[in-house]
Parts: C-alpha cells; structure tokens; sequence
C-alpha cells in the first residue's frame, strides 16, 4: 500500500505515472466470506453441542448476520471505497463470534432457568437489533463523515458534549443510572444506554483536533523545567481540564477501567502529538500517585486489588470478593490449551458471562489457541489502523488513527487482563464481543471513524480536496525536489 | 509525527504479547490448579452427565439406575420402586445434592473413586463414555418389599430393619411413609422444586430415615440388654421373680408397674422374660448396677457414636443410668433409653450370632462399570466383645422363643421358628395418653437364625392406646422373616 508515496527518491526514477491504488474491495468480501463461514460453523457447533440438534435459530441468527454483514460491505464499497479491507472482516469475525458466544450462553442460561422453573429472556435477540442499529450508526457515520478533517471544525463542540455525556451518570440519581455498583449508564424506559462509550470517541475527537491545532504552539513555546521545555497553560489548559475532569467523573462513578482506558488515551494522545516521552512519564508519574491515592481513599479500590492478587484465597465469598474472578480462571483452566470444544463448556457459571466476562467463556471453550486468535483479530485491527494513521497525509488523521488504534488495544488490555488476572479487575466491555448495546454502538462508530482514516489514506490524491484548514509548517516540509503529480498540494511528504 | 506512531504500535504489539504470556500463565501452566480446584462446579457438571452407576441388590435387582434423557446432561436417575428402597438408595437431585447411599458411593457411582482409575484410563484409550462404578448392596427386595408393604397397607410410620446375624448385612430398611426419590432425579426443574418443597415440608417427614437417622424408647425390647445382663451375672434362667404387679422405685413414691398393672404369670426368670413382665426386669436392673447395664448395652453396640453402615447412624443410649430409679426404669427401656431400629434390630441379631454383634453392612461389594468386583466388603465384628456368651445367647434364644409362643398377632408360622422379643413404649409428656410405640425384634429360624428383625410402629399404628408391639408390629416381623426364609 501506498506505493506511489514510498519513496521520493525512487520517484525520481519512476518511468511510469503513479498506479491507481486498488480498491481491494473484493479482498474485503472474500475475507467477509470468510468470516461468515466461520461463523456459521461455530454456530452449527454450537447447537450441536447444546442442543443436540440444529434448530431455526441458526437459520435467523446466520441470516441476520449475513445481511449485517453483506449491508456493511456495500456501504463501505459506496462510501469508503479505498478503506482497508481487513478492517471490516476482523470486526465482523468479532461481532460473530460475540453473536455466537451470547447466543450460547442463552442457551445454558435458559436451561439453568428452566430446571430451576424460572423464565429467561435471551440476550442474543436485543444483542441481533443492536448491531443492526450500530450498523446504521456506521454507515450514517460514513456518509455525514465524508473526509474526517471536518471533524476538526466541531472539535470543542464534541468535547464538551463528551464531558457532558460523561459526566450525565453522575449527576443523574442511582435509581437511573447505576446497574451492579458502576454508575455509568442512563436508564431510560425502553433501553439503557453507556453514555461514557460514546464519550469516548467524542473526546477523542476532540484532543486530536485540539492538539493538532495547537500543536506548534507548545512544541516550542514555554518555560523550561528540568531540562524540558513545557508550553504555556493557556495552551495546554483546555486538555488539562478535559483530561481531569472525564479521569475525575470516572472516579467518583467508580468506573476504574474507563479511568484507565481515557487516561492512557489522554497520554497516548499527547505523546502522538507532541513526540515527547516526557509527558509519557510525567503521565505515569500522576497516574501511580493517583492509584497510591485511590488506594488508600476507596476501599473498593483496595477490595479489587485484594481480589486480583489472591483471587482464590479468603474473598472468595465475601461481598464484592473475587468469586466472578476466580470461577473465570476455573474456566480459563478447564479449557486449557485448546478448550472444551464451542457449546461444550460452562462458561455460565462466570456471572456476566455474556457482558464483560465473555472473553474467559472464549478461553474456556475454545482455549488458549481461541482467546489467542481473538487477541490477534484486535491486534490487526489496531495495526492496520496505526497502518493508516502513519499512511494519511493529515496530521488531524495521523493523531485519530493513532488514538482510536490504541483505544482499541488499551479497551482490550484492560477487559482480558482483568479476566486473565494480569491487571485488577474492571467492568469494561470488549469491542463487539460483548453483549451490551452501548458498547456495539461505539465502536462500530469507532471503526467508522478508522475506516474513513484508512479511506483517506490510501485514497489516490487525485481529487480535489476541501480546502485545508491547517497545513504543516514550513519547516516540515520536504526539502528535495522531486517530480510531483501535478494535482497535489501535499507538503508533508516525506510521510509514507 | 510517524516516530511516535511506530513507538505506540510497538507499544501495543508489546501489550497483546505480556496478554498472551499472561493467558499462558493461567491457560496452560496454572491450568490444572484452575480444573481440578474443588469450587470449580464444572467438574461437578461433568460428573452429572457421565453415566451414573447403579446400586443393585444381591439378586440383580436395579434399585437406582439411569435411562437416557435425551437432555445436556445425557442421564437420568431412575429408581424402580423410589419410594420404597428411598431409605436405602437415598436421593440424586441436580439442584439438591445427593442423600443416602448416593451420596456415600457417590465416588463411586460417579467414577472418580481411585479404586476405578485403572477402568477410567482403559475407558479413555478405548474412547468410550467414562461410566461410574456400581454399587452392590446387601438388601433383599423380598424381604424389603414385604415390609414395605404391609407397613404402607396399614398406613404405619415407623420403620422396619432385617439383618443377616452371622454377617450384619442389612436385608431390609424400610421407612414409612416415605418419598419418590424420581420426583427429585427428574431434569425437569419446577417438579423438581416442588416434589422438594412437598416432601422437605411435610410434617410426616418422608424424608427422614426412620430405621437410622431417628432413636425411640425401645420399651421391652430393652429387656434383652438386661436379661444378657442378668445371665452374665449369673442369674440363670430359672431363677425365682417377683410375680408383683409394680414395684416401688427406690428412694421415691413412685410405683412401676407391668403391663396393665397385672400380676406376672410366671415365677421365673425365663416366664418374666416370656410375659414381659416389667417389674423383675427393673428390679434385676437395679441389682447389677449402672455399670454392668452400661457394659453389655456397649457390647450390643449401644452408645456407638460413629457407626456407619456406611449411612450414618444416629447413636443410641442408654442414658446416664445416675440413680436407682433411673436404672429401675431404664432397665425396660424407658425413661432416657433411645434404640435406632437399626440398634433394636441388633439386639436379636446379636442374641442369633451366639452373643457377638455383628457391624451392620449395606454395602456388599463395589463392582466395576462392567459388574466385575472389585472389592467385597467383609463382615467384621461391632466391638469385638461379645454382649453374652454362647451358652447364655442360647439360653435368652429359649426365652426368646417362649416370649414368641405368648405373642398374639397375625402372621403367625410355627414353621418359621422365631425367637422374638415384643415392646411397647410409652413416650411424650403425657405418656400415659399418649399411644405407645409398638416394637417386635426377632430371629428366625431360631436354631439356625438366618434373619434379625426389627419393627418399630409409631404412636400405635392403628390401634392407638391400647396398641402393643405383639398385637401392631409382630405381624410385619414376621412377614418378612417369611419373606426371607421362603416358609411365608
């Protein structure tokens, strides 16, 4: 990819004019192809496993995901058409594989229900209509997101909608906002939803475009201290407030792996935008001061702690102990290396099998070769985002890329190192795995977001372009002189 | 701004990689911690689903097996006769555990007893289902469905219990009224509930094992504990009582009295015995002392408190014996004095077996998957010191025969040659008003006894007050002594 800008040099010596990049839609549909027909085979596995028999739901859930799947291909074909192609089969791997293990777990569930005489709902039909909604979302995204720089222009309006939207649990009484302790969600009649999830991306949004616009200002004005050169307040200000204020709500609704997930995010960000490793470690610094502080303030700080370095020991029972914990890594154990086999487990015994936990009812039925499996689908969606954000030619895009990337990595560190007792135990939900609306919602916009990126970046430059708002300084740009497409405007580059 | 783009990937490859050495930890090199930790339930779903074992009687009979489900869990527990062998095979319920033999054996019945590793590991080379092991237990259905059913025709509660002498294998443990042990076996999981709720909440108690888990007044019964005692210390069976129809408690107002306030028919030992006459039995209770009545009542097994056979069985006692009057009425199996049936029953078993009590045993052999044995159980003596010896074991067999020939009753064959020993109890604070319990404890044939039996009937069965253990529970004695020896 992104031949035509590899090298400059080499294109002095170019005899033929750039080649259009291929779309590599087909590649998408093949690899779409793919993923359904994995899906499916866990799917019949599934039933065959739990049921004994293969029933009609197969029949709606595969159709359902098919036509998900085959909605999102042609929108991607229409509006993103240079997008990645690996992108959108990863995602809809995952979310299959989220549809099977909920559809699953209904299964177990229903049967524990009905021995025990009680109803059960599934969770898969809700989980089926939120995704075809998220879908909607996305393709809404892709076609009002036409090129991702016009983000930039609402910036300060999506922070402050962010913090809002984050900040709305806490304000909101318990009786609307809290399920299971955490304080994060907004109940409203018919659906309840996370608002922190879109949040988020919201913020995001805006410390990219923040940044970036600011961007030359503290890379070379201010005081030094210790040897570094730090920007002026006023400058750095806004972010500051914005970074405190998300970490601070997150805290007091006692949602500690979002804490986590916007803090990292915030000094990934930072890092990306000012390339010193300074605010990286005075990033850290604050960050073990804060966790020394929420220690010694919240007991249900040091509960969670207790329960993650002795997740069998005395708090087995306790309340808020490390029960779910510990029956995750009995499940985790069980599966061993290559699992119990899809629909052969038991991974219901875990509370919120289907919602945060579900990452160990995937290590439990299909072992270590499967949790490994999901974690690479992750890993190359978050690589092939980065891709993109080092292939754009905008640094608002390099710094979104980069930042949605690494949200998606950090979401999962968090959620599988908490079930796999690497890291203290936070209810966060993982990307299109989990059940939960919310969760779906947002990181299909996500992926959007990633797509229009990825679109951008490997988009011949032939069209024109709405006219940039900021361009690189002068200083960055390219000093040789090399033949250029006469259509570009590029200044910046050396980027490749 | 690609440098630090390249350094965050880097940063993130790094991540995904301390994730996947982590799920290594825990998936590959804790994993068998993990598995096999005892709060791990999977385990224990497995054990559900993998083909239970049977507990079969001697003569091949199925007391608890399973038929396909056609479910998840692939099994389902059948009992043929549930509520009749209940008190035997106890429960197996997905939701409420497992009671009775299938709890003991449930290591059994599941397969993951040591003894059948070999057996497991050849059933994993050759692919097949891993089953559990079965259970062989020593219950005649003749004689347990004999009992059962006169029990359940009159509508008793009580309990009956049948032993073979020579070996203390239990033929019989019957417990009226009693449950279906397949309304709690059943997947279906609401009848489950409420089959427990019903049974659990029954003031009848089905559920409670009479002939083990519950002691009662033994009433005369007791009296062969004090006859044994008696003959031990030389009274011999001709030895002169007082034919008086009550006797004064030392050191009190207090009266005793025979049964009906009658005066004794017989003058000696041996008639006292035979009419059960209650006021040379206290008396003689009285002469020998807390100690000696404390002696042979432990040699008959009385006051054991970790019998099992291998249910657990709630001890009996003699109680604390502290003062005349108490030994004086504690010597006809009243005042503080508590007999299983089970114990009751071994008060004749161990007169049968020439004096020596003989560890009660409901287990015969642990059989493989495939039937073949893999362990008998031996019979071994209760406490290795006999209650009496055999001269004077054959001497009570003679009273005991004598008593039989006074009992009234139905069943009656004088072909069976039963040697038996009646008792009605009175018990509750108003024990005079209160129907007594009716008692028979019996062997036959006596000069070669085959079976020991013993029949408690609650509150006097049908026959409330002026009930008696010769004219209630003689007949159900006897039935499945005919049972047994096939002369019924």
């Amino acid at each position: 990819m992104g031949q035509p800008l590899a090298d400059p040099a080499s294109a002095q010596f170019t005899t033929n004019p750039p080649r259009d990049l291929p779309t590599r839609r087909n590649t998408e549909m093949l690899l779409l192809a793919f993923a359904a027909g994995l899906v499916t085979i866990a799917l019949v596995l599934v039933e065959a496993n739990q049921e004994q028999a293969l029933t009609l739901s197969i029949l709606w859930l595969g159709l359902a995901y098919l036509g998900i799947l085959a909605a999102a291909h042609l929108a991607v074909r229409r509006w993103a058409p240079y997008a990645d192609p690996v992108l959108l089969p990863c995602v809809a791997l995952l979310n299959g594989i989220g549809l099977v293990m909920i559809h699953r777990i209904d299964l177990a569930k229903a049967e524990t229900a009905a021995q025990a005489g009680r109803d059960y709902s599934p969770g898969v039909t809700n989980q089926v209509l939120f995704t075809v909604v998220a879908l909607a979302l996305f393709v809404a995204v892709l076609i009002v997101v036409n090129d991702h720089r016009t983000l930039t222009r609402y910036g300060y309006i999506f922070g402050l909608v962010g913090i809002v939207a984050l900040a709305l649990p806490a304000v909101l009484p318990s009786s609307l906002s809290e399920v299971n302790g955490a304080k994060v969600w907004v109940k409203l009649p018919f659906f309840s939803i996370q608002p922190g999830e879109f949040a988020k991306i919201l913020l995001m949004i805006f410390f990219a475009s923040f940044l970036v616009s600011k961007r030359d200002l503290f890379m070379v004005a201010g005081k030094k201290f210790l040897g570094v050169e730090l920007p002026r307040a006023r400058d750095l200000g806004p972010i500051l407030i914005a970074a405190a204020a998300a970490v601070i709500i997150l805290v007091l609704e006692k949602d500690l792996g979002s804490g986590l997930l916007y803090f990292t995010i915030i000094l990934v960000m930072l890092y990306l935008a000012t390339e010193r490793v300074i605010w990286v470690v005075v990033g850290l610094t604050f960050f073990v001061a804060g966790c020394l502080l929420a220690f010694n303030l919240f007991e249900h700080v040091q509960q969670r702690v207790e329960n993650w370095l002795n997740p069998l020991g005395p708090r087995y029972d306790a309340q808020g102990g490390s029960y779910q914990i510990a029956q995750a890594l009995f499940g985790l154990g069980t599966g061993g290396v290559g699992g119990t086999g899809l629909g052969a487990g038991r991974p219901d015994i875990v509370p919120e099998a289907s919602s945060d936990f579900i990452t160990s009812s995937i290590g439990e039925e299909l072992g270590f070769v499967g949790l490994a499996a999901v974690l690479m689908l992750y890993l190359l969606i978050a690589m092939r985002g980065m891709r993109s954000a080092l292939a754009v030619r905008d640094t608002f895009g390099k710094l979104l890329g980069g930042g949605l990337s690494f949200a998606m990595v950090m979401q999962i560190f968090v959620v599988i190192g908490g079930v796999t007792a690497l890291i203290p135990e936070t209810g966060i939900t993982a990307p299109f795995l989990s059940q939960g609306g919310s969760s779906l919602l947002a990181n299909y916009i996500l992926v959007a977001l990633l797509l229009r990126v990825s679109d951008a970046a490997r988009r011949p430059a032939t069209r024109p372009r709405p006219p940039q708002t900021r361009q690189a300084p002068i200083s960055d740009a390219h000093t040789v002189l090399v033949q250029r497409p006469p259509a570009r405007d590029e200044k910046n580059g050396r980027t490749a | 701004m690609n440098t630090p783009l390249r350094k965050v990937g880097m940063a993130m490859l790094l991540m995904i990689v301390l994730l996947l050495a982590n799920d290594t930890f825990v998936q590959v090199i804790k994993a068998d911690t993990y598995r096999t930790d005892s709060r791990n339930r999977r385990v224990l779903y497995d054990e559900y689903s993998r083909q239970r074992g049977q507990l079969v009687a001697p003569d091949g009979t199925i007391l608890a097996g399973v038929k396909p489900s056609g479910d998840k869990l692939n099994f389902t527990r059948n009992y043929t006769d549930g509520a009749m062998y209940a008190p035997v095979t106890g429960y197996y319920s997905i939701n409420y555990g497992a009671g009775g033999m299938e709890r003991i054996e449930d290591d059994v019945l599941n397969g993951s007893d040591p003894r059948l590793f070999v057996r497991r590991l050849s059933d994993m080379v050759t692919g097949r289902d891993p089953r559990g092991g079965n259970v062989k237990l020593t219950v005649d259905p003749k004689v347990q469905k004999a009992a059962y059913d006169l029990m359940t025709k009159h509508g008793y509660t009580g309990s009956v219990v049948a032993m073979e002498p020579k070996t203390g294998r239990i033929l019989a443990m019957v417990s009226t009224p009693s449950y279906d042990p397949n309304a709690l076996a059943t997947h279906n999981g609401k009848e489950q509930n409420s089959s427990w709720d019903k049974y659990s909440k029954d003031k009848a108690q089905p559920m409670l094992n009479r002939a083990i888990n519950e002691n009662y007044p033994p009433g005369s019964t007791f009296k062969l504990v004090t006859a044994s005692a008696a003959l031990e210390a030389g009274i011999g069976p001709d030895t002169q009582v007082s034919r008086a129809p009550n006797v004064q408690l030392p050191g009190t107002s207090t009266t005793l009295e025979n049964y009906g306030g009658e005066t004794c028919p017989g003058t000696t030992f041996k008639d006292a015995l035979a009419h059960s006459c209650n006021v040379p039995f206290a008396t003689f209770s009285g002469q020998l002392g807390a100690d000696k009545m404390k002696t042979t009542a432990a040699n008959f097994g009385i006051g054991q408190s970790d019998l099992a056979v291998p249910l657990k069985v709630a001890p009996s006692t003699v109680g604390p014996l502290d003062s005349p009057p108490a030994l004086y009425q504690s010597g006809i199996g009243q005042r503080d004095v508590r007999l299983t049936p089970l114990q009751d029953c071994l008060l004749s078993a161990t007169v049968a077996n020439g004096g020596m009590a003989m560890k009660p045993q409901l287990v015969q052999s642990i059989l493989a998957p495939d039937l073949s044995t893999i362990e008998d159980v031996e019979p071994e003596q209760l406490t290795g010191k006999p209650a009496l010896s055999p001269d004077n074991a054959k001497i009570l067999t003679d009273m005991m025969i004598s008593s039989e020939s006074f009992t009234a009753g139905n069943g009656k064959n004088p072909a069976l040659k039963i040697a038996s020993k009646t008792g009605t109890a009175e018990h509750g604070t108003d024990s005079k008003n209160t129907p007594p319990h009716a008692w028979y404890t019996a062997f036959a044939p006596a000069d070669n006894p085959q079976i020991a039996v013993s029949v408690i009937v609650e509150n006097g069965g049908n026959r409330g007050l002026a009930a008696t253990g010769g004219s209630v529970a003689a007949e159900i004695g006897r039935a499945a002594i005919a049972a047994r020896l096939g002369g019924g």
